[in-house]
């Protein structure tokens, strides 16, 4: 490794060679400001395009100012972060990117969350003493995403998750110059393009381009009508991540002040999709086994892998990239659904409830179950399952805005019957969690004994793509994960070409899994966020006292008086799904 | 960008396939098979670009991104006469939107578009090196110069009765 001396703002510093000039004042505790620049250490994706200039720095000669964020080391260099010229640059290029900025903070839904405004507030801008054309686009409504256009920087963070990361490839830049901007192919609307609603380019997106359509007027209507009864359930990964919203520390578990919070809001019913989680569990751990003993059995025809089905995102993007393989994932609906359809079926049938009267809302950590929940194999004579998705995001809006003083809050539980769960339901909500939980409950029933550990570890990680194998009593169970539909992608294209060994695989679209969903409050690149969640939603598992699916007293009593047994016939119309080759080609467009 | 459906016929599939292998189906000869593309279809409609996408395995959006980027790629047929106002900036101070606006009052159709009958079709130039010249206008390889909004009626009438 070889070290480089340089000095910044008159502070010598040595660095291994390679770093740049942004990460080398970063050890001297100068925090240059950036724009374009994203760094998502622990999952290995460093946007640099070096397009914004907000970054730049003087470099002793040196003719031009040099972007510190694309600016590599070199030894002796001597460089200024805070010089009269370099100041006055930032300036100057944060001005032009605002001269063709709408001035629309005060309405927008990222405003006291955008970049763009922390930088303008952060250097004091008064005045834009330029003005010009300001570039106008068409809004962009698709049913969980929305694009504004006239608000898009051009720091193309959204392509580098969309196409490097996510391998989904929706998004790129288009024209030159003033015309340039961020769209889908032919300048298609996200909803007639393969956007698999990941809403990854929403999590790392600056300014107001682009957000998740806002449900909150709707809940709020619904809760003020008397005449419905209002549901809610709130998914594994939004109580690991809420308190960032009320300046808790990342990785605060505030699972009972979420249940008092959403009482106050006053919903009739406080569930938790966790219970759905466990049901998951019951009906693809089943499910997976059944593929299994076929297989063993010698049935050839078996498929397997078997590939899990919770996440929306990954579902989408099978439908467009695979749809040869549909017969692949599990049949196995998401928690989300499932919560929805046994809501609207057993327990409105429990208090006596017609499902047009109730209201399921459901508090996610995704963009992408928007979409889901407005899928039409999810509604009961054009009733929907889940009537609104809102993200966590928008859950804290609603706190906030019902002057609700969440830290001070107490910790209350969940209603019953469905809001009562097991560890295994909280660790949904991290990579390889849903199979950590498919393996505590298909080990017990398939070998009828009591698992000594629950703890699955090697299941457990950070990496893009993870193997382990679990003793089944003899029998050897391969197992794979990802996260990020690129690897995803990796997986199943092994799969594809008969290459893959695994019995059962999990993916989750979104980086860490549904802690890293494009509905959690924005993590600004900081990627150690994500892992303060993730040991988050592993401590509430460690806290309960069930961790198994098939322990949870309420699921065992669901299938006693409604579903009979995992896969019924039952249990496949509530529970279960099919899926819909969906390639897109131009001409089949309106 | 304005674009025309087009249903692409199987030996058309097999050309634009033929044209990415003998670039390897390389996805960094993006450009190459472009160029090579619209010499031969004369323009690059959506439904080429899907299948230029598909023989470098890469995405539609990031074809279209190059497509909208370099001005000489066209998703719009050319016209049998390709008519192409120079607007650099000779030519613009010598009053060349003034003669790119009677074309367009004429023929009525917008800049990148074609004619009904697919006769005209009205495209900007970045300067063509006739600064001399200017303003400039071309019809296929035909070169006029000093074009005024009354000349722009007489040159249409060279191609009337074509
Ligand atoms: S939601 Fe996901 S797939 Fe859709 S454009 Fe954004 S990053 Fe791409
Ligand atoms: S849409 Fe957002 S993330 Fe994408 S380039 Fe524009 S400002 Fe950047
Ligand atoms: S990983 Fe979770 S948050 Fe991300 S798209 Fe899938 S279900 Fe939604
Ligand atoms: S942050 Fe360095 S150029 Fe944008």
């Amino acid at each position: 490794m070889e070290l480089i001396k340089l000095t910044i703002d008159n502070r010598a510093v040595e660095v291994e060679k390679g770093t740049t000039v942004f990460h080398a004042a970063k050890k001297l505790g100068i925090e240059i400001p950036t724009l374009c620049y994203m760094n998502l250490a622990d999952l290995n994706i460093e946007h640099k395009p070096g397009g914004c200039r907000v970054c730049v720095v003087e470099v002793e000669g040196r003719r031009n100012l040099a972007p510190s964020c694309a600016t590599e080391c070199n030894e002796g260099m001597v460089v200024k972060t805070n010089s009269m010229r370099v100041l006055n640059s930032r300036r100057t290029v944060l001005e032009l990117i605002l001269s063709d900025h709408p001035f629309d903070c005060l309405i927008c839904a990222k405003s006291g969350y955008c970049d763009l405004q922390n930088m303008a507030i952060k250097m004091g801008v008064r005045s834009i003493p330029y003005q010009g054309e300001k570039s106008t686009y068409k809004p962009d409504f698709s049913p969980a995403i929305i694009r504004e256009m006239d608000k898009c920087i051009m720091c193309r963070r959204c392509e580098t998750m969309c196409n490097d990361f996510q391998t989904v490839g929706v998004l790129s830049g288009i024209n030159r110059g003033f015309e340039a901007v961020v769209a889908p192919a032919f300048e298609r609307d996200l909803d007639h393009s393969e956007c698999t609603y990941c809403g990854q380019c929403v999590a790392v997106c600056p300014t107001g381009a682009l957000t998740e359509v806002d449900h909150t007027p709707q809940v709020i209507r619904a809760l003020a009508d008397p005449t419905k009864t209002v549901v809610v359930q709130t998914a594994p990964a939004v109580r690991a991540a809420l308190g960032e919203e009320f300046g808790l520390e990342p990785g605060t578990l505030v699972t009972g002040k979420l249940a008092a919070a959403l009482r106050r809001l006053g919903f009739d019913y406080v569930f938790d999709t966790d219970f759905a989680a466990d049901l998951t569990i019951m009906e693809e751990g089943s499910e997976l086994l059944d593929r299994l003993g076929r297989f063993l059995g010698g049935d050839k025809s078996v498929k397997l892998p078997m590939l899990t089905s919770c996440c929306p995102g990954w579902v989408n993007f099978f439908e467009y990239n695979f749809p040869d393989m549909l017969d692949v994932p599990s049949t196995a609906r998401s928690p989300q659904q499932m919560f929805g359809s046994i809501a609207k079926s057993y327990f409105a049938d429990k208090i006596a409830v017609d499902r047009k009267e109730m209201v399921v809302v459901s508090i996610m950590p995704c963009v992408a179950k928007k979409f889901e929940a407005s899928r039409e194999e999810f509604k009961v004579d054009g009733n929907p399952d889940v009537d609104f998705s809102i993200s966590t995001r928008e859950l804290a809006a609603l706190i906030k805005g019902a002057n609700i003083d969440f830290n001070t809050l107490p910790d209350e539980d969940f209603d019953k019957p469905l809001g009562e769960s097991t560890g295994a339901g909280v660790i949904f909500g991290v990579t390889g969690g849903v199979i950590e939980a498919a393996v505590r409950t298909a080990y017990e029933l398939h070998t009828k004994k009591t698992l000594e550990k629950v703890d699955f570890k090697q299941l457990r990680g950070l990496e893009g793509i993870r193997s382990a194998s679990v003793d089944f009593d003899g029998v050897e169970i391969k197992i794979g994960i990802a996260h990020g539909l690129g690897n995803a992608r990796k997986l199943l294209e092994d799969i594809k070409a008969g290459k893959s060994e695994f019995h059962a695989i999990e993916i989750m679209a979104c980086p860490s899994g549904c802690i890293g969903g494009g509905g959690q409050p924005l993590h600004h690149g900081d990627s150690s966020i994500l892992k303060a969640r993730s040991k988050a939603i592993y401590t509430e598992d460690e806290l309960k006292v069930l961790r198994k699916s098939h322990e949870n007293p309420y699921i065992i009593k669901l299938y006693d008086e409604f579903l009979g047994k995992p896969m019924s016939e039952k249990a496949h119309h509530l529970l279960h799904t099919h899926y819909f080759a969906r390639k897109l080609k131009h001409i089949d467009i309106d | 960008m304005t674009s025309v459906k087009l249903k692409l016929k199987e030996n058309d599939v097999k050309k634009i396939q033929e044209i990415c292998k003998s670039f390897n189906n390389e996805p960094g000869e993006l450009i190459n098979v472009l160029h090579k593309t619209q010499e031969y279809f004369g323009y690059l409609p959506a439904e080429v670009q899907e299948e230029v996408a598909e023989g470098l395995g890469i995405s539609v959006a990031k074809v279209y991104g190059v497509v909208t980027f370099y001005s000489f790629f066209t998703m719009l047929p050319k016209g049998r006469y390709p008519i192409s106002v120079c607007t650099g900036t000779a030519c613009y101070v010598r009053g060349a939107e003034k003669v790119l606006d009677e074309f367009k009052r004429i023929l009525k159709v917008a800049v990148g578009e074609t004619t009904p009958d697919g006769k005209y079709s009205i495209t900007c130039l970045r300067c063509v090196g006739a600064c001399g010249l200017a303003p400039v206008v071309m019809v296929g390889d035909k070169t006029y110069g000093r074009v005024t909004t009354d000349g722009v009626k007489d040159i249409l009438k060279e191609y009337e009765n074509e």
